[in-house]
């Protein structure tokens, strides 16, 4: 499909700020096809970043945008879409934006279920700070504040934001850029809290530092690790070892938290009127 | 038409009226002592008109809430205490870059850290100027009375609205939880400021930061076409960073710029001077009660003293205490701190007439007798 993308994008803020083979433009890119194929209307949506390589994706998008203090865009976001229901609100965020110093009001949110659409870089580091280990670090893997190997436990997010209550979780992947398209567009389109992973490859602080290599390299892994959700689900736990799902790994239906919110105000002004 | 009302209300309260006077339709914050009524207050009124509350995870979070919230278009406003406070400054700071209009109330408990959590103190005068990193422009103001924290709560507002800058609103303890009888206007009866819009049709050609003649850029909603980026790192007139060190001091020249070309618009007080003093006390907040009830009763004495009441705080009432100082012998500032606003008073006076300070940082408060004490020991 042939999609004009061009007037998504700031095309006067272009060139990125992101370093060759980085795998956050993988992210953005899919992002504005998703947009695009979704119909929503791009003068009634906002997005909100917060800090880091991936928190640079918002000045890249032709639409309100709001690049925030570090960790702290969905609290940014609630705000905007409390205040005003129509309009479609969506962050970007990294891994340790959203999951580090974040990871409280990804928690939050969650279990609010309001109708936010959240787009996380993992990028398993700290990538604009020079690579420092983030929570989706991997045990044992090498950093600048892992010198001797990391021995903080990563954890799967999906699963964190799922049992928060988040009604729409997914994950992709810069090696799979067409899934990604066809997965954000289905998280923008859920109403709802929708958490929408995305593994994108950092050669610069990670990949080269963890012998993985250089983008190629760690896109090459992610073809050899990733598998879809529908099979994963079929696989044996000792199956499943190393591997990552990918897909809609999980969606419902529920009250939307704006919603629950006006029909407190309609409650409350209609008793009032009763009076 | 509206009618004039006539209630029984805790300074806390006088907040949750003040705001909804004002056109408040969102709060978000966290709760705390002494600050919890005013969440609880408008969890009640805002959703009776129209309006949205909602309680955030910590006070990080209502502060980034009431910023998205305001640039939605919201008249937008948090609550807390000094922990709280504390959490709240980062996204302070923001509020002042991306200029986005709100109120942050801290009813002052004694600090640092839990510290006296029911008692009172202005222990976070400083803080209000100075909790955010780097050097920044701020509006503080402080009531005295319920009544009169009601018309600032509406004041906030309306600076907050017209300067496009979260103006901070700093009850204490006393204030917050005294009750007293105020009588509210009725709303045709109050000034109401709404932030400055840009028309539609000025889309195409839009800078949402430009360096207007009055130094305060028009602000569109979101969602209304203008499709404008807003962010903490320094910025130009289009609302994007550049790195260029010029950037930074043209923005940091108009952030201040705006408020210091208006300081008689934002600075609030009031006095009672004879023209003829040997000593004046110069209060703020509940301090002022014991200050005006203490020369009152020196006054009956022979001894010629006057009072000042300072209801914005920051920015400090540079000029006016100048010239207070070159026609008084001393001027007494009684604070619930270690001393905090003496030393602007200190500064402005420059030797011209001696400053002494009244300091409780106990959790208990200043007395008229405290006072009286003192400006008896300054003649
Ligand atoms: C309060 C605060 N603490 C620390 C920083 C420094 N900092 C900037 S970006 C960043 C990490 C970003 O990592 P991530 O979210 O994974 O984004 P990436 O650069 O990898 O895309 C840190 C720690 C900051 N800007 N603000
Ligand atoms: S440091 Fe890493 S995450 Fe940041 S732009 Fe470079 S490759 Fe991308
Ligand atoms: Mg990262």
């Amino acid at each position: 499909m042939d999609v004009n993308i061009d007037k998504y994008l700031r095309q006067d803020k272009m060139p990125h700020i992101w370093c060759p083979g980085c795998g956050h433009g993988t992210v953005l890119g899919s992002f504005v096809r998703a947009f695009d194929q979704s119909g929503l209307d791009q003068e009634k949506t906002v997005v909100i970043s917060g800090i880091g390589c991936s928190g640079r994706a918002s000045g890249y998008l032709n639409f309100d945008t709001l690049h925030v203090t570090h960790g702290r865009a969905l609290t940014f976001a609630t705000g905007v879409k409390m205040a005003n229901p129509e309009l479609n609100v969506i962050v970007m965020t990294g891994d340790g934006d959203g999951a580090a110093i974040g990871g409280n009001h990804l928690i939050h949110s969650s279990r609010r279920n309001i109708d936010i659409t959240v787009v996380l870089f993992n990028n398993n580091i700290y990538g604009m700070t020079g690579g420092q280990f983030s929570p989706m670090t991997p045990t044992g893997d090498t950093a600048t504040t892992s010198p001797y190997g990391n021995i903080d436990q990563n954890f799967d997010l999906c699963e964190l934001a799922k049992s928060s209550g988040a009604t729409f979780v997914g994950r992709g992947a810069s090696y799979q850029p067409r899934k990604m398209i066809k997965l954000i567009k289905e998280g923008l389109l859920h109403k709802g809290f929708a958490f929408i992973e995305t593994l994108t490859q950092c050669p610069v602080n990670y990949g080269k530092r963890n012998m993985i290599g250089g983008a190629r390299d760690m896109l090459k892994w992610q073809d050899e690790h990733l598998v879809p959700d529908k099979k994963y689900e079929k696989m044996d736990p000792e199956e499943r070892e190393g591997l990552i799902s990918t897909g809609v790994l999980y969606q419902v239906s529920k009250e939307e938290y704006t919603d629950k919110y006006q029909q407190v105000i309609n409650n409350v002004m209609a008793g009032e009127s009763n009076e | 038409m509206s009618k004039a009302k006539t209630l029984l209300l805790q300074g806390d309260e006088a907040v949750v009226e003040g705001g909804m006077a004002a056109g408040a339709d969102f709060f978000a914050g966290y709760p705390i002592t002494p600050a919890s009524e005013i969440a609880e207050g408008f969890a009640e009124q805002l959703p009776a008109n129209g309006g949205k509350f909602i309680q955030m995870e910590d006070e990080i979070a209502g502060m980034g809430c009431i910023v998205g919230a305001s640039l939605a278009g919201a008249k937008a406003i948090t609550a807390t205490s000094g922990p709280g406070f504390s959490l709240k400054q980062e996204n302070l700071g923001f509020a002042i870059m991306v200029e986005a209009p709100c109120v942050v109330v801290n009813v002052q408990r004694v600090g640092p850290s839990t510290g006296l959590p029911t008692s009172p103190s202005q222990g976070d005068i400083m803080q209000a100027k100075w909790g955010t990193h780097g050097d920044h422009p701020i509006i503080a103001l402080s009531p005295s009375s319920v009544s009169e924290t009601f018309d600032l709560t509406v004041t906030a507002f309306n600076l907050a609205e017209k300067y496009r800058i979260p103006v901070i609103l700093l009850l204490d303890e006393i204030v917050g939880h005294m009750r007293e009888k105020i009588t509210i206007p009725p709303a045709d009866e109050l000034e109401i400021v709404n932030r400055k819009k840009p028309k539609p049709e000025d889309k195409d050609n839009f800078y949402p930061y430009e360096e207007t003649e009055d130094l305060i850029p028009p602000m569109p909603d979101y969602g209304t076409g203008f499709k404008y980026h807003s962010t903490g790192l320094f910025h130009d007139k289009t609302g994007f960073p550049r790195g260029k060190t010029e950037d930074a001091k043209k923005l940091m020249d108009r952030l201040m710029g705006k408020i210091n070309n208006n300081l008689d618009d934002i600075i609030h007080l009031e006095d009672d001077l004879n023209g003829d003093e040997d000593v004046v006390v110069l209060a703020y907040g509940s301090t002022v009660r014991s200050a005006i009830s203490a020369v009152n009763q020196v006054r009956e004495e022979g001894i010629k003293a006057g009072w000042v009441k300072l209801k914005t705080i920051w920015p400090f009432a540079d000029d006016y205490v100048r010239k207070l100082a070159e026609k008084v012998d001393r001027i007494i500032v009684p604070e619930l701190n270690m001393g905090q606003l003496i030393g602007e008073v200190e500064r402005v006076a420059a030797g011209k007439a001696e400053v002494t300070g009244i300091n409780r940082y106990d959790g208990t408060l200043i007395t008229p007798a405290d006072v009286v004490a003192e400006i008896k020991g300054a003649l």
